[in-house]
Parts: C-alpha cells; structure tokens; sequence
C-alpha cells in the first residue's frame, strides 16, 4: 500500500474490511510483544485488556496514576472560569470509610471498559464505541456532545470538555463540545506498550494495577484473578467490566 | 347551528406585536446560544455532574406538550367526539410547532450542534435517543399528513380517521420514547422505573390540554373568535382527569421506590430532605399544579377557573420536569455501596445546579418557536374556526 | 464581424481569468521531506478522503501503521515563523493556506493540536528491552512470580 493513487478509489474504502479480515486471520500466530512494524494489525479480538486494581497496595496520599494520566493525554489544564464541578477526569483517586467497620482504603477509579457498556448502547451516533479488544472509547469525529453517555454511565468515568483545548497532547486529541473518558492507553497499547497509570504506579513502588489479557488464562491478571478474590463495580448491573478490584 | 368554518389569523396591530415579541425572544435565544458556542458549555450551569440542565427541562416539556397538543385532534378523529372536530386541525398544527420548539432548544444545546448531519445520517440502533430522532422526524410527517386529509376537500372521513389512528398509535409511541430516555438509565436511583413511559403519556395529557387551551383562547382573543364556556369547562374537566392520571402515575412511582430498601436514600431526597427539589416536588408540582387545578376545575368550574388551572398546570408541569431532570442528576450515584466517601471527584454528594441566564434564554427561545410557528401556521392556513360559542359546537350523538 | 467579437472577448477573457488566477490564487507553503509516491495533484485531491477513511481504521480498529495520519503531515508541512511553527490560529498554517482560498471550514483542530509534536514515542512499534513496553512488563511479573 505504499502507491495510493494506484489502488482505485473502491479498493481504499474496502480496504477497512481487508485489515479487518487480516487481523482475524492472523490473530492465532500474531503480535509477539514488542514485534516489528510488520506486525501490528491493530484491535486483536483474541485479546481482552483489562486491569486489577489492590486497593490495599495502593496509597492513599499517592496520585501518581492521575498525574502520569493528566501529562500522557494532556488533560487536567483549566481557564478562567473552571471549577471542581466543570473540570475533566479521566482517572480519580477516591478515598473510601466502611460505614459499619470503619476501614479506609483508597483506589483509583477509571474508565471500568465493560463488556456490555451503557455508554455504548445509549449513543445516539454511534460514536461511543468499544474496540474489538474490549477498549471503550468515544469517536470524537462523530460526538454531537449529546452527554447522554454521561447519564448512563455508572461509573461517572465520562466528563464533558467545557472549554476550548489548545496544544493538545499528540496521544489524545481532545476538544470543547465533545465527552471523553479513560482509552486505557490505546494509543500506547497498539505500540505494545502498557497503560501511563500503569508505568507510573509501577515506578511509586507500589505496583497496584495490574495490567493484562483477560482472554490469555495463562497471564497474570487472569491468573491474579482465578486465585483471589476480588469485585467489579456495580456488579449488579451485570455489565462485566474489564477493571477489577482487590481488598476494597 | 352553522358549518364550521376555518379562517386565517388577521394581521392585526396586536397579532404583529405578539410576532415582534416572540421574535425577539428567539433572537436572545440565539444570541446566548452563539455565546454559550463560543465560550463553551463553561459558561452555563451545566458541569460534569449536572450534564442536563434547563435547556432540557424546555426542550422536554415541549416535546411531552407537543404531543399532548395533538389529544385534541385525536379525541375527535379516533374516539368521534364531534364537538373536539372543529378544533383538531390546530390541535395537530400546534403539536408540530411545539415539537419544532423542543427539538429547537435539543439541538442548539448539542455540544457540537454543526454536527446535526451526523446524528441525522448516523443511526445506533440500541440508542432509545436514536429511535427518538425517528419517532420525531416521523411524527413531522404523519401529523403533516393528517393535517392535510382534513383540510382537502371531499375526502371520505374513514381517511382522516385512518390518518388520526396513525397520528395517534405514533405519538403514544413518541411519548413513551421520551419517557424511556429516562426510564431506562439504569445507573441512575433517580431514573431507572418502566413507569416513567406511562408517566410521561399521562404528563402529555395534561401539559397538551393546557397548553392547547391558553394557545387557542389567546388566538381566539386575538382575533375577536368566541369560545364557548360551556366547551372550555367541559375541556377543562377533561383536564383534571389528566391531572389526576399524573399524580397517580407519580404516587405509584414514589411508592415503588420507598418499599424498595435500596431506593430509600433517594425517595428520602426527593420527598423529605432534597432542599430545592422536595419543595418544588409538594409545593409546586403536587398542590399548585396537581391538587388546586383538579379542585378548580371539579369544584368550581368557569370559564377563569379553568384558564387559572391550565396556567397551573403547565408551572406544575416544569416543576416536575425539572425534578426529574435536574433532581435526578443532583442525587449521586452509588457507586461504592456501604462505604462513605472521604475524598473523591464530587463523590456521594447532591450535586449543585444554578441555571444560567443563557440557559433560561434558549428555554425560553424554544418556546417562542413554538408559539412563533403556531402563530405562523394560524396566520397562513385554515386551521382555526371562526366560532367555537357554545350554540355552534356540534353534538357528541 | 460577430466572429471577431466573440474571439477578442474570449480572448480578453482567459487573459483577466489568467490574471485573477495569479493574484487569488493561495501561496501554497513549500514542504519539505520526500515527495509523495502519488504526486501532489491526487494528495491534492483525494487527502480528505485518505485522512477520513484512515482516522476510522486507526481509531476503530486500531490500525496506525497507515499513510495519512494527521501527526505525520506536520512532519513536512508545518510552516514556521519567528522559529515556531504556527499553529491553526495563523493563516500561514498549510491548512489555512487552501482552506480559506476555498473557504472551507476544517475542524479538525478543535480537538488535534495544529502544531508538530515532539512526542514521536508512539509511532514505532516498542521492543521489548524498553521498560514500558508491554513485554518487559510480563517479564517482569513473570520474574516476580518465579520468586
């Protein structure tokens, strides 16, 4: 595909269903980490990512995952008339007391990538979407900014961008008028690398979210997952996300 | 008693200053619209907790109107009441205009309103806002179609008929739509009930009659037409059985909540400790707009008791629209069930709302579209009768 | 005599429509970098199209070993002034260059920054000695399990 101008017109439009078929097809043999160029072929169908979060390994005067997120998607910036109530979140830190028993444990809250997504089913335009490797994002090129994600979302993962956005991060266009939410990374994960909250968590030395492939039985995360227990959000919705969580 | 004929609205001094007045709030409208596009959503009161706020309040009490405006029409076509007949060709014009007004205000308070095409040509078929968008595109045209076979000449009445089942199986339909917007957020302690579809089909009810009513009588006033007392008062009953429906609907709504120990937080809120919300719950929407318009029009029916119940009826009405939109939202979610929330992103709070001048002008310019039209189509086409006094209405037998 | 006329006004014509051309017509910015393989009359053309067919594969499908990608136009494209390359805001950007000469409105630049970015990291593919490619994570949890 290096000669555009000599595929016709038809072949390009088609060529969308040709990568698709091609992923299909080589998602047995394919995408040995940190391959070549040669070899990524986008959303692997194979794959479901997902992450395990420690509530107990997390710190509670730490926000490290918030800040390595904010400086990967240029997020968290605010003009003149911002306030708490109008201001983006991609990822938050919640702190949190038991009622009954009086434990406090902290965790951050995210994106929770369901299976089934709210936000995917009510969107008028299709734009809230999820990938074929189970990653929820919102197409901004199709977002009327309806908000209408924001209401069905259990999680309060979406926010609203209220102002203009200028010198936005190259990983994560982002503008006024249209909702976004965590990616996961994905800009990273199809360059086979692992999610900025991830590295970051990893790098404060407590290593509380756990990054793999939900559908692999052999990688840790299912394995973490398989010995011990842990709790979705709302799981009485029934919507199977792709983030987990350990002790809280 | 004579035929019914239907005239065009005269250009009178006072029909041009109705036209310049609605005119003008449409322009404010615009103008807080191209101000809230340029500065963004910021300057509203909307945020990231409260993501719908007055403008939706507008955009769906117009809608739910809208289709209760064309109940008119539909008793006399569908159920053969003859004395509602001389009035359902305007009863459908004005549920057109009421439904451009709502979807007016929808529209412009889109975060990216240029992108109208797309949601237009993009369809997701497991949105109820998408089904939305063709129950509403498909109501401009049946109800146009409907308005049509009345008005053609020596048409068989078995085709209006048919038309008037169409217009109205649809809007049952529009309503429920609307309805489910709401009812089927299951996140959501405020929204999440099956009954918000029949709610807001009994909310139709009532809004559209009182609505049709003060849009009709203002024209009549305005154009020197006679409306029978004895008609209005008989319309006017008919209005507090709808009112009634509403607080029944309500009332099982509130119920089915409190028994269920999860919904006691919310019902608490909503009912008992919601500040803002339980006030403009008891006060406005169940006495000023549910239990004073039934005692008007029950107890003391006239001709000024029923118009004082319809304007009752439709501040009842925003009331309770805005408890349900703006309520709903102002409760948190319970994300973290049994936990309390030391610190966190506007976590396990009622979150707070405080309308923008901007937002009340775009509510306000939607439903000056509304009327705008309505005027518009009375002016240009032969929808309203020149006597509806009470010695001209035809009998029901 | 009608004959003539027609010719001297076809030829006065072309000469005014020749000149119009040459003062209206917009100061396409020179790039730099290799040409494209397609030649720039059909980039010309078609780029819309390659840009809106590939921003769905990439954003979809996760495809980003694609041709047209937003990010990789600056590479040859961006115009610089006073040093800096100038973001959307100016009507010397390449965008702008055509775009108000043929007054059509990109929005492109609500939401993509206008400007190169020197945050190249993602478009190679990560090997697996980098620490934070998703290899040497497993790696390493693999490593802490053995323990």
């Amino acid at each position: 595909m290096s000669n555009r101008a000599e595929l016709t017109r038809r072949d390009i439009l088609k060529s969308g269903a040709a990568v698709a078929t091609i992923t299909l097809a080589s998602g047995v043999t394919l995408m040995a980490f940190g391959g070549s160029d040669a070899n990524a072929t986008g959303a692997d169908a194979g794959k479901r990512w997902g992450l395990l979060i420690d509530a107990n390994k997390c710190a509670a005067d730490c926000s490290d995952c918030v800040t390595a997120c904010k400086t990967e998607n240029g997020w968290g910036s605010h003009g003149e008339h911002a306030s708490p109530e109008t201001d983006v979140a991609w990822i938050r830190k919640v702190t949190l007391k038991d009622k009954q028993t009086g434990r406090t444990v902290s965790a951050p809250i995210m994106c929770q990538h369901c299976e089934t997504p709210p936000c995917v089913d009510v969107c008028p335009t299709g734009a809230s979407m999820k990938r074929a490797d189970g990653i929820v994002l919102v197409d901004k090129h199709a977002c009327i900014g309806c908000r209408y994600c924001m209401m069905a979302c259990p999680f309060k993962a979406r926010s609203f961008v209220h102002e203009d956005v200028t010198d936005q991060s190259v990983n994560a266009p982002r503008g006024k008028g249209t909702v976004e939410s965590c990616t996961l990374c994905v800009h990273r994960i199809d360059k086979g690398r692992i999610p900025a909250c991830v590295e970051s968590c990893e790098a404060a030395g407590h290593s509380a979210i756990l990054f793999g492939d939900l559908k692999d039985p052999d990688s840790a995360i299912s394995k973490a997952l398989l010995n011990y227990p842990s709790i979705a959000l709302r799981a009485d919705l029934g919507l199977n996300p792709g983030v987990r969580y350990q002790n809280l | 008693m004579d035929r019914t004929i239907y005239r065009e609205l005269k250009a009178t001094p006072s029909v041009w200053m109705a036209a310049i007045l609605l005119l003008a709030f449409i322009g404010a409208a615009g103008l807080s619209v191209l101000t809230i596009e340029h500065h963004g959503h910021i300057i509203t009161g909307m945020n990231n907790q409260i993501v719908w706020g007055l403008p939706h309040v507008f955009a769906i009490f117009l809608i739910v109107a809208a289709s209760g405006a064309l109940n008119v029409a539909s008793i006399a076509s569908v159920f053969g009441k003859k004395a509602y007949k001389p009035m359902s060709r305007f009863s459908a014009l004005l549920s057109i205009a009421l439904l451009l007004g709502g979807l007016a205000v929808l529209v412009l308070d889109l975060g990216r309103p240029d992108r109208l095409l797309i949601a237009m040509t993009t369809y997701n078929f497991t949105s109820i806002f998408a089904w939305n968008m063709l129950l509403y595109n498909g109501f401009f045209v049946i109800v146009g179609v409907y308005i049509a076979v009345q008005m053609i000449k020596g048409l068989s009445p078995k085709v209006v008929k048919t038309a008037g089942i169409a217009a109205f199986v649809w809007r049952l339909a529009l309503t429920t739509g609307t309805g489910s917007i709401f009812g089927w957020l299951v996140a959501r302690p405020g929204y999440d009930a099956a009954i918000m579809a029949p709610l807001f089909i009994a909310m139709s009810f009532a809004f559209g009659l009182a609505a049709f009513l003060l849009i009709t009588l203002t024209l009549f006033k305005m154009s020197d037409r006679n409306f029978g007392d004895v008609l209005l008062k008989r319309m006017g009953s008919l209005m507090g059985v709808f009112v009634g429906a509403v607080l029944y609907f309500t009332a099982v709504q509130h119920l089915t909540n409190i028994y269920a120990t999860e919904h006691a937080g919310v019902e608490r809120f909503f009912l008992l400790e919601g500040g803002v919300y339980t006030t403009l719950f008891w006060l406005v929407q169940v006495i000023l707009g549910g239990l004073i318009p039934m005692a008007l029009v029950f107890l003391r029916p006239s001709r000024t008791s029923t118009i004082w119940a319809s304007i009752l009826v439709i501040i009842g009405g925003f009331a309770q629209l805005y408890i349900i939109i703006i309520g709903g939202q102002a409760y948190p979610l319970d994300i973290f069930p049994g936990y309390e929330v030391l610190e966190g992103f506007n976590e396990g709070v009622i979150n707070a709302y405080t309308p923008s001048l901007y937002e009340l002008a775009l509510g306000l310019g939607g439903v000056a579209v509304a009327l705008f039209v309505a005027g518009i189509g009375a002016k240009i086409l032969r929808v309203l009768p020149t006597n509806l006094s009470d010695a001209n209405v035809p009998d029901d037998s | 005599m009608r004959l003539v006329l027609a010719l001297i006004i076809t030829i006065f014509g072309l000469t005014g429509l020749a000149q119009a051309q040459n003062a209206l017509a917009p100061n396409v910015p020179t790039a730099t970098g290799a040409p494209h393989a397609e030649g720039n009359e059909y980039w010309r053309k078609n780029h819309m199209d390659l840009m809106r067919h590939d921003r769905d594969l990439t954003l979809r499908e996760g495809e980003r070993d694609i041709q047209a990608s937003l990010g990789q136009c600056f590479d040859c494209h961006a115009v610089e002034e006073a040093g800096e390359p100038v973001t959307y805001e100016n009507e010397k950007h390449f965008c702008r260059a055509c775009h108000d000469y043929a007054a059509v409105n990109v929005d492109c630049f609500m939401c993509h920054r206008s400007t190169p970015s020197d945050n190249v990291l993602n478009r190679a593919m990560a090997t697996p000695d980098e620490p934070n490619s998703i290899a040497a994570y497993l790696a390493r949890l693999a490593a802490e399990a053995d323990q």
